[in-house]
Order: structure tokens, then C-alpha cells, then sequence
């Protein structure tokens, strides 16, 4: 016989079984929103091999020390910037490479389509050489303001800064310019953080500065926390004197970070006209460096504190059309394992001096995310991302994410300690994942189309740009992918829409224009884009500012925003085309 | 001595006499000190309001339940502690609250209905996580290193742990657990030719800390006598080492094995060892 205590415990039992079914209901997600994914408005197609591209990235090889973390330590490198360095109007592609003796490639764009690779005859290939270290990356930017764009190459060793001598050739200046330093960096930007017109430099630091990854003094070269490392290399603020010359600032400036930053991002967040800094640490928070008018950078906590990732890239984008910039920074997602979640930071530090966390559940997980990249790949007039992913693509069979949750949770004085992690062999690490191209449904959230636009790899993404390959009015996507070829996806959108684009060149600002904001207004458009001195993971966009119009036809008004503080007002421009636009000398 | 002094001595003497009585009270004051170091030295909750749809959903559904039952509301420290306890080791896919809504009433819930001899069989929180992880390891992990991993931080959470398992009469059962987990895995070690220190390395970790000093030294979960708590956790840490094992070598287990094998092993053994225990028994309880 069952007692009255019995029959409530069988009437509980309902909902709590049902309880369990929507945990497995819940686990499939929500249904996708097919109506978006069938008519994303364009198409990207690997049209890598028809342009010439055929740059294969290659890994580093470090110390026999640390061979049982090799794969893990050697994962970075593949890195691809943008920019124009013979001024002949059409943007050309920079990759680096990583192992020793492995050259870099410059693909200059011959304008019909097609490419040609020029490292070598112009003085940028041969820049991985024991000694010297090998490169994880570059930034272009014109520092001596003579309208050709030079690059600074950071690597896993020494920096290299490379003057460009009229597109001809690229002179290695770094002596002369006081920046031969040892550094261990995954990322660079330029900046002019005193709008003084000359490009700054901030190099961003991973290992300490003292480790020689060919020759180990030591296996603790680990970070001291999985959530919370601060024993990193220490970031580095140089300010260009003029003349070839910078000065290293870091310590008087307050921006020397040792959070093992992966990237960084610089953009006007707060609105006051000077260039603040974002970075993105690995096993680490998030940190925000505002601008005290140039005179001192200001450590912010901006609610950016609150949630400790693995942040690997700083994308800013106007995500809304709100005429902000927005930060997305990319995490560790492995279903199962691991939720670090993507951050979709909404910038709300003029209302409320912080940023907010908005990333829904579809564009938090992208896998182990590398570069992203906003942009307007339908040119409807929201902003799409493109996120590269997948760490290590291995033996498909074996994962090392189990050995990860062993030592991931362990006291510092052990994975500090590179010798006491578990052998990588021949296993994957979140690998063989496919890049995630989000379409901005608006208040609809974001949705996952890059199927249906026709993204199928599975490389290792690393790095990705943004650039408009042909001077077309699309957005083209490139990637750079980790010991393996880079791809590039030319972009065919709906022709329906319409768009227009802006190349700044800068006068009483660096003549790059790099910091440059320009804001569309188009009936009930607002968008805001910034001139990037290298954005994403390891990559760096098209410096000309493209703005997808959707059928607007018109635009009411363009403000710009130079980093020397002047603000221009264009009125009317005609769509569908690039505008040239020279900043005010007066 | 004064008036205040002796009120206070008085005050302070009911606390520990009530916690002697019922352990839940010193239990609730050190996973209150744990979420509170993890916050305010890590920002380790990842939004408050997971704390309050945790503590809200199991205080709330273990009032209804109780009044349902039994025409009384019970006691809801014991909710409290799953509420805590689960704010502090869900780890949901982008800022999901539902894991924290439906694990706490998974917790809870299976007090009233997973039971044997008007005894409960599985502790709620280790329930709910394994129900989670198992049912939706899509959307939900574990928490495995969020936390800091620096050692004045653990040696707090291990002094006050040890200090109250000692008080309440478990710390036998947290010793037997950590010293099999160290010898079978040290073992285990051997037998698969990996270096000792990432075998033994995840006792160090926050997830085991939760789980030696909240989980499996339940009062309401555990078995009886002395040598039988002891020996069930050293079946644990076996069954946690056999599971590690068959990880090892990529035996197709659920993921939810690979990430929490030592709540898995409690989730297994420990509701059976209770089993018998009941049966062996014949004792009829009524548990809050």
C-alpha cells in the first residue's frame, strides 16, 4: 500500500524526470534560425590557389626540454596583415612564417585577380633565423610619414622594424630606432597615444623577455595560474621620437602589463579623443588601459574583471550601429570540458564607465577561437564576425583535453612547470574545427552561416583580415592558419546593396590614419569604424574603412575623427564608390 | 567578566552546541567562506545572478517539497549548501542561468524521490552536476581550473575544511579519500608511464576541494560506522582511478567521465554502498 508521503513522492517524481528530459532537450540547443542561414546575402569562395597564394605557414621547433609540450608551445605564428607598401592603390598581403629558415611572404596585388609573391626580392623573408628568433606576426604603419607604410615583425626572439624605401625595398631600421629587444610577442599594434602624428609602437609580451625558447635555463616558464597568470612578459609602450628614433615609455606610461597578452586593440573607447588600449590575456582578465591625455595610461576595471578567460583576440566594431566601438574578444569553448565563452563586449563606459557582456550562446562558442574580425560581409549595413578556430589538429583519434583537466586544475608550482605536464604525443587539442561566420540578426542574436556561405575548413585558424581585395565595394576574408596554407575567400555579396569606402590619409595626423574614427550617417544608419594599427589575433585589416549601406542610397553625413583631434564633416557623399579623404592641415 | 563577555560566550557556546548537533551549520559557514574568497580574490562566480537563481530555485523548491511531504517546511541550510555549491561548480555555455535553475531543482527534487527507507541515496549537489554533465555536457561543464591556484588561497579553503571535517567527525573520511586518491593514482601512474605529478596534480585543484570537504563527507549521504565510511572512500577513489584508467587509454566513456571522474565515482558508489547500508540496517530515518 502506498502512504500519502508515497504518492507525493511519485507526484514529484514527474517533473523531476521531466526535469532530466529537458536537460537533454536542452542540450541540442535551439533550433537555427534557418530562415537567416538560407539567405545570408553573400558568398565566400577559396579562391586562394586562382589569386597565386599558396604561403604555408610552418610551426617553430623549440629547446628538447620541452618536447612533451611542443605542440602546445609552438601553436602560434601564422599571422596575416594587410597593407598597400607600393602605394599603387591595390592592397597587398603579408604572412610570417616560424621556423628557422622558412621565409615570410608578400603578396603584392597585380590588381587583375591575381598575386605575386615579392619577400625576398624586397627584404622581407628572410626574418627567421636562430638568433633572431622566428616571426609570430606583423603591423604596418607609416612611423616616418614619408607615404610609404613600414612594418614592425614581432617575433619569439628579437623585434625587427623594416623601413620602406618607396615600395622598393625594406631596410631593417631596428638598431637605429632603439627597438632591438628580445620579447616573446604574439602581438603589436601602432598607435599615436600623444597625437603628437608619429606612430607609437605597443608590443605586446608573452614568455618573459628572459627565455630563450631554443635555450631553456629552466622548464618553469609556464604562467603561475590557469585563470589569474601574471608572470608573462611585460608589455612595452615605445613612443616615436621622429628621426628613426623611439623611446621606451612603458613604465612611465603605466601600460606594462604581465598578463601574457595575446593581443591588443586600440580604439577611442571613452570618447575624449585619445587612443586607449584593450587587451586580450591569456589566463587572465581582460584589461583596459584609458588615455589620461597622453600623459599616462589609467589601468580600468570597466567590469571587465569579473570574468577571467583565456582571451586570444581584440576585435572593435560598432556590433549595433550604435556609433561605438564594441569589443568581441575571442575564448576557449570545448562542449564538455570547458565554457570560457567569447566576449561580446557592449561599450557602455559613457553611460555607465563599463562594458557589458551581451555574447548570447551561438556566438559565445566558436570552439577554441582565435582572430576575428568585424565587417560587413553583406553590405547590409550590420557588421558580420569572422572567427578562426581550432588549436591543434592532430592525430584525429586521440585528444589531449583529458591530460588538460589533469594539470589545468593543479597547483601553480606544477603547470608553472613545464616538465610536469602530461606528453602532448601526437594528440589534438581542440582541432579540426570549422570557422564560424556569425550573421547580426540584430536583436535576432547572431547566427551561424558559414555552411551556408560556403566556409568549410578546418584549418587551425589563427589570424583573419578583413581587406577589399579588388577595390569592388566587398569585404574579402583571409585567413592565416597554423602550420598549414592560408586561405582566401573572395566575398560575392547580393548585388542589391549598396556601400561606400573611405582611404584617410592623415596630415597634422600620422599620414596612416591609423586611429582614425569615421562615423556614417544614413537615414536611420549609424556606424562607426576605426583605421586599425592591427586588430583581431595577429592580424591587421585594410586600412581603407568600408561601410555596407543595405538600400539606402544616400548618405547624409560622414564625420571624421583624426587622431590629432580634428574633426572633419563630409556632407552627401556619393555611394558606391571610395572617397579619398585628406585630413584638414588647418 | 563582564555582562557583554559572558553574552557573548554563552552566544558563541549554542553556536558550537548547535553545530555539534546539526553539522550543517559550521558546513554552511565554510562553502559560505568558500564562495566568498572565490569572489572577492578570483570574481570566480561569473555574475551574481547565477548565485541568486541557484539559491533561490533550491531554497524555494526545497520549501515546497518539505511543506508537500511532509506538511512542514524543514530546515534550508542543506538547500543553501546545494544552492552555493552549485553557483560555485556549473560552468554553462555563454551566460545560461537554466543549468543553475534545472540543477537545483534536480538537487533538491531527488531527495523527495530518489530514496530508500525515507533516506535519500545520492548527495544533491553531486546528483545534479552528474545529471548535468551527463545529460547536457553540450551546454554545461565543470568547474576544473577557475579558480587561482595559488596556494595561500588553498591553504585557507584546506585549514578551515580540515578544522570542520574534524569538528564534525569527517575528516577521516577526507583523509581516506586523498590518501587512496595519491596511492592509486601514484599506481596508476606506473601502469600507464606517465610522470607521477599530473596523475596526483588534480587533488590540488578547487573542483576536489569541493568535493573532499562538501560532497563526499555528507553527513546525510554517508554510511554508518566509522571503517565503513573509510572504506567506502577508498572505493571511490578505486572506482574514480578505474575511470581515469579507461580515460587513459580513450575508452568511449561520456565526456562527463573524462572531465569529473571523481563525482562520477561518488555518484556510483556512493548511493549503493547507502543502499546496503539502509538494508543492513533496517533502520527507518527521516531525513530534512
Amino acid at each position: 500500500m502506498i502512504s500519502p508521503p508515497g504518492i507525493r513522492r511519485a507526484i514529484i517524481a514527474v517533473p523531476f524526470f521531466a526535469g532530466i528530459g529537458l536537460a537533454v532537450r536542452l542540450d541540442r540547443g535551439p533550433d537555427p534560425a534557418t530562415s537567416d542561414a538560407a539567405r545570408p546575402g553573400f558568398v565566400l569562395r577559396d579562391e586562394t590557389a586562382a589569386a597565386g597564394i599558396h604561403f604555408v605557414h610552418r610551426r617553430p621547433t623549440f629547446d628538447r626540454r620541452i618536447a612533451n609540450i611542443e605542440p602546445h608551445v609552438a601553436a602560434l605564428g601564422a599571422a596575416v596583415s594587410v597593407t598597400d607598401f607600393d602605394a599603387d592603390g591595390w592592397p597587398d598581403l603579408y604572412f610570417t612564417n616560424s621556423r628557422f629558415g622558412e621565409p615570410n611572404a608578400l603578396y603584392r596585388n597585380r590588381g587583375d585577380g591575381t598575386f605575386e609573391e615579392v619577400a625576398a626580392r624586397i627584404g622581407l623573408a628572410d626574418l627567421n633565423r636562430p638568433g633572431e628568433g622566428v616571426s609570430m606576426g606583423s603591423v604596418w604603419g607609416d612611423f616616418d610619414n614619408d607615404g610609404y607604410e613600414d612594418v614592425l615583425v614581432y617575433r619569439y626572439g628579437y623585434l625587427a622594424l623594416l623601413r620602406n624605401l618607396r615600395g622598393r625595398r625594406l631596410e631593417d631600421v631596428t638598431v637605429a630606432a632603439g627597438l632591438r629587444r628580445w620579447v616573446n610577442s604574439n602581438g603589436a599594434i601602432w598607435f599615436d597615444y600623444d597625437r603628437d602624428g608619429l606612430l607609437d609602437l605597443y608590443v605586446t609580451a608573452y614568455f618573459r623577455e628572459e627565455v630563450d625558447l631554443w635555450n631553456l635555463a629552466t622548464t618553469r616558464i609556464m604562467h603561475n595560474s590557469f585563470e589569474f597568470a601574471t608572470n608573462g612578459g611585460k608589455n612595452l609602450l615605445f613612443r616615436n621620437l621622429g628621426g628613426g628614433k623611439f623611446e621606451d615609455v612603458t613604465d612611465r606610461m603605466g601600460v606594462g602589463s604581465t598578463r601574457w597578452t595575446l593581443a591588443a586593440g586600440s580604439a577611442d573607447f571613452n570618447e575624449d579623443g585619445w587612443p586607449d588600449i584593450y587587451l586580450a590575456n591569456d589566463y587572465g582578465p581582460e584589461e583596459l588601459y584609458l588615455n589620461d591625455r597622453g600623459r599616462r595610461f589609467v589601468l580600468t576595471t570597466a567590469g571587465l574583471e569579473s570574468e577571467s578567460k583565456s582571451g586570444m583576440s581584440v576585435t572593435v566594431g560598432d556590433a549595433f550601429n550604435r556609433g561605438r566601438l564594441d569589443v568581441f574578444v575571442t575564448n576557449i569553448s570545448e562542449r564538455g570540458y570547458l565554457f570560457q565563452n567569447n566576449n561580446l563586449r557592449l561599450n557602455q563606459l559613457r553611460e555607465q564607465s563599463r562594458f557589458t557582456n551581451i555574447a548570447d550562446a551561438t556566438v559565445a562558442d566558436a570552439g577554441w577561437a582565435w582572430g576575428a574580425q568585424f565587417g560587413d560581409l553583406n553590405n547590409d549595413g550590420s557588421n558580420e564576425l569572422f572567427v578562426a578556430n581550432g588549436f591543434i589538429s592532430a592525430d584525429e583519434d586521440k585528444s589531449y583535453w583529458y591530460a588538460m583537466s589533469k594539470i589545468g586544475g593543479a597547483n601553480r608550482n606544477l603547470f608553472e612547470d613545464a616538465g610536469s605536464w602530461p606528453a602532448f604525443g601526437n594528440a589534438s587539442l581542440s582541432g579540426y574545427q570549422p570557422s564560424r561566420v556569425y550573421l547580426n540578426a540584430g536583436l535576432g542574436g547572431w547566427v551561424d552561416v558559414a555552411a551556408a556561405v560556403g566556409v568549410h575548413d578546418r584549418y587551425d585558424g589563427r589570424a583573419v583580415a578583413f581587406v577589399d581585395l579588388s577595390n569592388r565595394g566587398v569585404v574579402d576574408v583571409v585567413v592565416a592558419n597554423q602550420n598549414q596554407p592560408a586561405v582566401l575567400y573572395r566575398n560575392y555579396p547580393d548585388t542589391a546593396n549598396h556601400w561606400i569606402a573611405f582611404a584617410l590619409t592623415g596630415t597634422r595626423s600620422n599620414r596612416s590614419a591609423i586611429g582614425a574614427e569615421v562615423v556614417v550617417e544614413s537615414a536611420d544608419l549609424t556606424q562607426r569604424r576605426v583605421v586599425d594599427g592591427g586588430m583581431g589575433f595577429a592580424g591587421q585589416n585594410d586600412r581603407r574603412l568600408h561601410f555596407g549601406l543595405g538600400d539606402r542610397e544616400r548618405v547624409d553625413r560622414v564625420v571624421v575623427y583624426w587622431p590629432s583631434g580634428r574633426r572633419q564633416v563630409l556632407r552627401n557623399p556619393v555611394v558606391d564608390q571610395f572617397h579619398a579623404v585628406i585630413e584638414p592641415r588647418r | 567578566m563582564t555582562d557583554a563577555i559572558a553574552s557573548q560566550r554563552s552566544s558563541d557556546s549554542r553556536f558550537w552546541s548547535r553545530a555539534r548537533r546539526d553539522p550543517r551549520y559550521l558546513i554552511a559557514f565554510l562553502i559560505t567562506l568558500v564562495l566568498v574568497a572565490a569572489q572577492f580574490r578570483y570574481h570566480m562566480v561569473g555574475g551574481y545572478q547565477r548565485l541568486v537563481v541557484a539559491l533561490l530555485t533550491c531554497t524555494m523548491v526545497e520549501a515546497l517539497l518539505s511543506w508537500f511531504v511532509r506538511g512542514r517546511v524543514v530546515n534550508l541550510q542543506s538547500a543553501y549548501i546545494s544552492g552555493i555549491s552549485l553557483t560555485l561548480l556549473i560552468k554553462p555555455q555563454g551566460g545560461a542561468l537554466w543549468p543553475f535553475a534545472l540543477g537545483g531543482f534536480l538537487a533538491i527534487a531527488s531527495k523527495y524521490v530518489l530514496q530508500y527507507r525515507n533516506n535519500h541515496l545520492w548527495n544533491p549537489t553531486n546528483f545534479a552536476i552528474s545529471t548535468l554533465l551527463l545529460a547536457a555536457p553540450n551546454r554545461v561543464s565543470v568547474l576544473s581550473h577557475q579558480w587561482g591556484n595559488d596556494l595561500p588561497t588553498n591553504l585557507v579553503i584546506w585549514t578551515f575544511g580540515v578544522l570542520i571535517a574534524a569538528r564534525v567527525r569527517v575528516l577521516h573520511i577526507t583523509l581516506a579519500y586523498v590518501i587512496s586518491f595519491l596511492v592509486v593514482n601514484g599506481l596508476r601512474s606506473v601502469a600507464v608511464g606517465q610522470p607521477l605529478l599530473p596523475e596526483i596534480a588534480p587533488v590540488t585543484g578547487p573542483m576536489y576541494q569541493l568535493f573532499v570537504f562538501f560532497m563526499i563527507t555528507d553527513p546525510r549521504t554517508i554510511v554508518r560506522q566509522r571503517r565503513w565510511q573509510i572504506a567506502v572512500a577508498v572505493i571511490i577513489a578505486l572506482v574514480e582511478a578505474l575511470i581515469r584508467f579507461a580515460s587513459d587509454h580513450a575508452w568511449p566513456l561520456p565526456v562527463a567521465f573524462n572531465v569529473a571522474p571523481a563525482f562520477l565515482a561518488l555518484a556510483l558508489v556512493g548511493p549503493a554502498a547507502k543502499w546496503i547500508d539502509l538494508r543492513r540496517s533496517g533502520q527507518v530515518r527521516v531525513t530534512s
